[in-house]
């Protein structure tokens, strides 16, 4: 495979991956600057971006210094369980067995919280803490894919490149459609980006286990479309089940 | 238990709460999917490792991860029939 063609497959993981979590996040920072206003909630969002900085800043160099076939095989491992969580929960809501992630059920919980809030600095502190976790803890996920998948492959600057540009994308679109962050095809997303992870984690735990792959490294290719068909058969078989399971029910 | 017993040293709460949110990420709630890929990882080590069967380890590590999804997934939807 030409290094072209990996980039590729490593730009759209790291993108979407990116993108998708971002939705997420916005959302509760949304709800939390509609609703008790923009300082506490970009205060959150600004202290959140410093300590994923901070993660990369030191994690990102030290990775580099691990020897490669090493790195590949716990990397590798990472994104396989990373990867299969996504898909996991991306096959169970396309077969209807899990409710369809709900940005706007979120959007509603998040505002009901902080109207439980008090108006006094200690309510806006929570409103910030909120804010804090909400971009945190979605952007860690991030910063974990950006991190495995750019040093395993020796493209990190590009990893990280890419994750930075989906941010702003997702911040610029944000903003204008702000409450119509549900209309984001989230599910799709999730399962494209739990595919690229659980290729990539299969991929180089293989190298790490010096399995022979054919057509070397085009088998990344290879993997997405394998991975792609069974979840594809899983998604209709689960489908059938649930039909039949709301029949009986009804 | 008792208000007064010895609050934990705040070196032991931070590790116990590093330790569950890290516990949490790969573990949480589908242990299945984390035994499933140690188990896997053995195997596949064992084939192409140990035993020289390198393009037997990559055959079994493509069907046991798609294994490990099926498997996930069919407990859960277990779990929501029952």
């Amino acid at each position: 495979m030409t290094a072209h063609t990996s980039d590729i497959v490593l730009v759209l993981a790291v993108f979407l991956a990116c993108a998708v979590e971002m939705v997420e996040a916005l959302t509760i920072v949304v709800a939390v600057g509609s609703t008790r206003g923009w300082r506490p909630a970009m205060q959150g969002v600004g202290l959140a971006l410093g300590a994923l900085t901070v993660l990369v800043a030191v994690f990102g160099p030290a990775l580099t210094k691990v020897p490669i076939d090493v790195l590949r095989f716990v990397v590798g491992s990472v994104l396989l369980i990373f990867g299969l969580q996504w898909l996991r929960k991306a096959v169970l809501r396309s077969s209807g067995f899990k409710a369809k992630h709900d940005e706007d059920a979120i959007f509603a919980e998040t505002v009901a919280e902080l109207g439980a809030l008090d108006r006094s600095t200690s309510g806006d502190r929570q409103a910030m803490v909120m804010s804090f976790k909400g971009v945190f803890l979605e952007g860690l996920e991030v910063v974990i894919a950006v991190l495995t998948l750019g040093a395993s492959s020796h493209r990190l600057p590009l990893a990280a490149a890419t994750a930075a540009v989906a941010l702003v994308l997702v911040a610029v679109v944000g903003a204008i459609v702000a409450r119509q962050l549900s209309m984001v095809p989230e599910n799709a997303m999730k399962m494209s980006v739990g595919l690229m992870l659980v290729s990539y984690g299969t991929f180089w735990t293989g190298e790490g286990l010096k399995v022979h792959w054919p057509g070397a490294d085009l088998m990344l290719v290879g993997l997405v479309a394998i991975y792609g068909l069974g979840v594809l058969a899983l998604v209709q078989v689960l489908k059938g089940q649930h039909r039949n399971l709301v029949e009986v029910g009804s | 238990m008792s208000s007064n017993a010895p609050a934990e040293p705040l070196v032991l709460r931070w590790l116990k709460a590093f330790g569950a949110f890290w516990w949490d990420f790969f573990v949480g709630d589908t242990p299945e999917i984390f035994l499933g890929t140690v188990a896997l990882l053995v195997v596949v080590t064992l084939a192409s490792v140990v035993g020289h069967l390198h393009q037997l380890g990559a055959a079994l590590l493509c069907i046991g991860v798609l294994g490990v999804l099926a498997l996930s997934v069919a407990k859960a939807a277990r779990a929501t029939k029952g």
